[in-house]
């Protein structure tokens, strides 16, 4: 009874912090809720001129033909930017809401979450322009496969989430976690295949190492069912699952330690 | 007829804090100093049991850092004990620091929606109560512009409003009566009283004894992170403030000293007529009394008394700034209390002054000063030979000669 009550005010607070952070994201800003699509259309534009036309990287064609690298881009892109922003939001929701620890009770997996939630929508709004947008070029298995993305969203959700829990927490103990998680972020979209493809010559010979990284599955799968217009394997689709609940088993473990003492460490 | 059943209980909590003397918040610090912080514990709560009743207005007072403010942080979740459990039935809600969590940026509406749902609302309840909550607040059209637009007044109004209106069932309060004018802190102490005879539990830290002994049914007085005495409300706080008189001393002018020290009195004299300090007067003649005092914080509507006694150490009469009204507002810093008089009316003798700031039920004393003064009167224009005071009263004889 108290468990589902619980649940309940916990799913409206959750609601209404998601709401904070996104009201409060774009607020006094002149161009508001555009820059949500700046960003992204920003960071395509320049990684497709630098590693098209400077590098040339060429990945194999998509479905039906379309041979877009931007589009290339974009789909594994996307999932990483929420990933990323997910990961360095949960930090700043709990350190930027000392105040509300230190003097409110509500369960503190929130903050993390609703970091979390406010990046799903910008996630959601991202997604569906791609789908419009490979839809015009005749990919219309984006359209069919929409289902299946919607659950690597789920999945790619739950790893974010997991990871959110266990860096936030630790910042809190630590606050160089936030500027060692900037460098990891880094590093590791270059250890994913999100700017190259997997079948470029030079990738080859670190493909063990490349396959390790469950991000790597995370882009392979959400490229699949969005440019190449086919299901992911079982295997790369079962680790990128696997991952994502070992991730957020860790993250909860911790974050749960931690959790007691965050109104006095803060 | 049953007790009501215990619904706020604390089992034996200890609560430990870390006093850091050297803290590595930085990774690199903590590897080269080989651990994260150089620190010695402190129990800020030390095996302390309580047992609220349902509908019972229970409080909690003591000394700065005496825990019972750590104790309140532990009954409402936020701090979580070391030791012992504790157990709350019902909805809470907690008034610890107004408007916590709100965001500057955010209008007052969006503010309300999203402390509402940290203090357990439901959306809908919110949205039937909102008018409400406005309302109480008094923030009338500002609540759609941002709460950083607001003055301290408006947010602090706004964030009791929505706490109040949570309609709890136990409602922890943490010394956040003294907000806002006097109208918005009578209309808080009405819906203090509302809810209370509404049966609602209502458990609160105080400094301001007088609000602690007239609103509450029982206290517990904490000291040093343990509990000294649970009990009506009337007895625990006469014993609580006879504890702090026990701090008594003899002061460097040789005279007998106490009190808590939020205000302090410098110094006490008389002035004369050209404004020089005295300690002859004339009887009859104008005179004032002038008081220095020092803060150490800002201090809510205290109250000044003047004691005088004569030689022999019987009272003549006890003058006090609250009974005549004079109730400022919150004082802070130093400064000078005077009180005059058109014709002192104290008969030739010797006489002595103790002098104390107090808080407005003067049984908190912030600093007395026993017989801190000791002046002379003379003889002046008022003629009555013999006693202490002139009463002044007019003579009038009428004859009436035999026919």
């Amino acid at each position: 009874m108290t468990l589902v009550s619980s649940y309940r005010s916990s799913r409206e607070l959750l609601l209404n912090l998601t709401l904070r952070e996104l009201r409060s994201k774009y607020k006094r800003s002149f161009l508001g809720w555009a820059w949500s699509m700046v960003n992204p259309l920003m960071t395509m534009a320049v990684y497709t001129i630098v590693f098209r036309l400077f590098f040339r990287a060429n990945p194999d064609p998509g479905v039906d033909g379309i041979n877009s690298y931007a589009l290339f881009l974009m789909c594994a892109l996307i999932p990483w930017t929420f990933f990323s922003s997910t990961v360095m939001g949960s930090i700043g929701s709990l350190v930027g809401n000392a105040s509300l620890i230190q003097k409110t009770y509500f369960p503190r997996k929130l903050l993390p979450a609703s970091s979390m939630g406010a990046n799903l929508v910008t996630l959601g709004i991202e997604m569906g322009l791609l789908t419009l947008v490979l839809l015009g070029f005749g990919d219309y298995q984006a359209l069919e496969f929409l289902p299946v993305t919607v659950v690597l969203i789920v999945v790619l959700a739950v790893f974010s989430f997991g990871m959110g829990l266990l860096v936030s927490a630790l910042n809190v103990y630590f606050r160089d976690v936030e500027h060692f998680m900037n460098i990891v972020l880094l590093v590791w979209i270059y250890l994913t295949p999100v700017i190259y493809p997997l079948t470029l010559p030079g990738v080859q010979r670190f493909l063990t190492l490349l396959k390790i990284n469950p991000m790597t599955e995370m882009a392979e799968c959400f490229r699949s069912t969005l440019y190449y217009g086919r299901l992911p394997t079982a295997i790369e689709f079962g680790y990128f699952l696997a991952a994502s609940l070992v991730v957020l088993a860790i993250g909860w473990v911790v974050f749960s330690r931690l959790e007691t003492r965050m109104a006095e460490e803060l | 007829m049953s007790e009501p059943r215990v619904v706020v209980e604390a089992d034996n909590v200890s609560k430990k804090f870390r006093l850091v003397h050297e803290r590595n918040h930085s990774l690199k610090a903590t590897i080269m100093r080989g651990r994260r912080v150089v620190s010695e514990d402190f129990w800020a709560l030390r095996g302390v049991s309580l047992q609220i009743r349902e509908g019972e207005t229970f409080g909690l007072i003591g000394e700065n850092g005496s825990g019972k403010s750590t104790m309140l942080k532990c009954l409402t979740r936020i701090l979580t004990p070391n030791e012992g459990s504790v157990r709350v039935e019902g909805k809470v809600s907690a008034l610890l620091e107004l408007g916590a969590g709100f965001h500057p940026e955010l209008s007052g509406r969006e503010n309300v929606y999203l402390n509402g749902a940290i203090l357990g609302l439901s959306q809908n309840e919110l949205k039937k109560r909102f008018d409400e909550i406005v309302d109480f607040a008094g923030v009338g059209a500002f609540i759609d512009e941002p709460v950083k637009n607001y003055s301290s007044g408006m947010y602090v109004r706004l964030g009791f409003s929505v706490a109040i209106n949570v309609d709890p069932d136990v409602l922890f309060v943490d010394e956040v009566l003294a907000v806002g004018d006097e109208a918005f802190q009578r209309k808080c102490n009405d819906k203090f009283r509302e809810l209370s005879e509404a049966g609602k539990t209502i458990v609160l830290v105080s400094h301001g004894l007088a609000g602690v002994e007239f609103m509450c049914d029982r206290v517990a007085w904490f000291s040093h992170g343990e509990v000294l005495q649970v009990g009506p409300a009337r007895d625990v706080v006469m014993a609580y403030s006879a504890s702090v008189q026990e701090g008594r001393h003899i002061d460097e002018t040789g005279h007998l000293r106490w009190g808590s020290g939020e205000i302090r009195v410098t110094g006490v004299y008389w002035l004369d007529q050209d404004g020089g300090q005295t300690a002859r007067l004339r009887s009859g003649a104008p005179a004032r009394l002038r008081l220095l005092y020092e803060t150490s914080q800002a201090v809510a509507r205290p109250v000044f008394s003047v004691k005088i006694t004569t030689d022999e150490g019987l009272e003549v009469t006890t003058a006090t700034s609250r009974d005549v009204g004079c109730l400022p507002e919150k004082l802070e810093g130093h400064g000078h209390v005077d009180l005059t008089f058109d014709r002192l009316p104290l008969l030739k003798g010797i006489y002595h002054l103790t002098v104390s700031a107090t808080d407005m039920s003067r049984i908190h004393e912030y600093d007395v000063r026993a017989g801190i003064v000791r002046f002379e009167i003379e003889k002046g224009d008022l003629r009555e030979p013999s006693g202490v005071v002139a009463l002044g009263g007019q003579w009038n004889i009428e004859e009436f000669p035999p026919a």
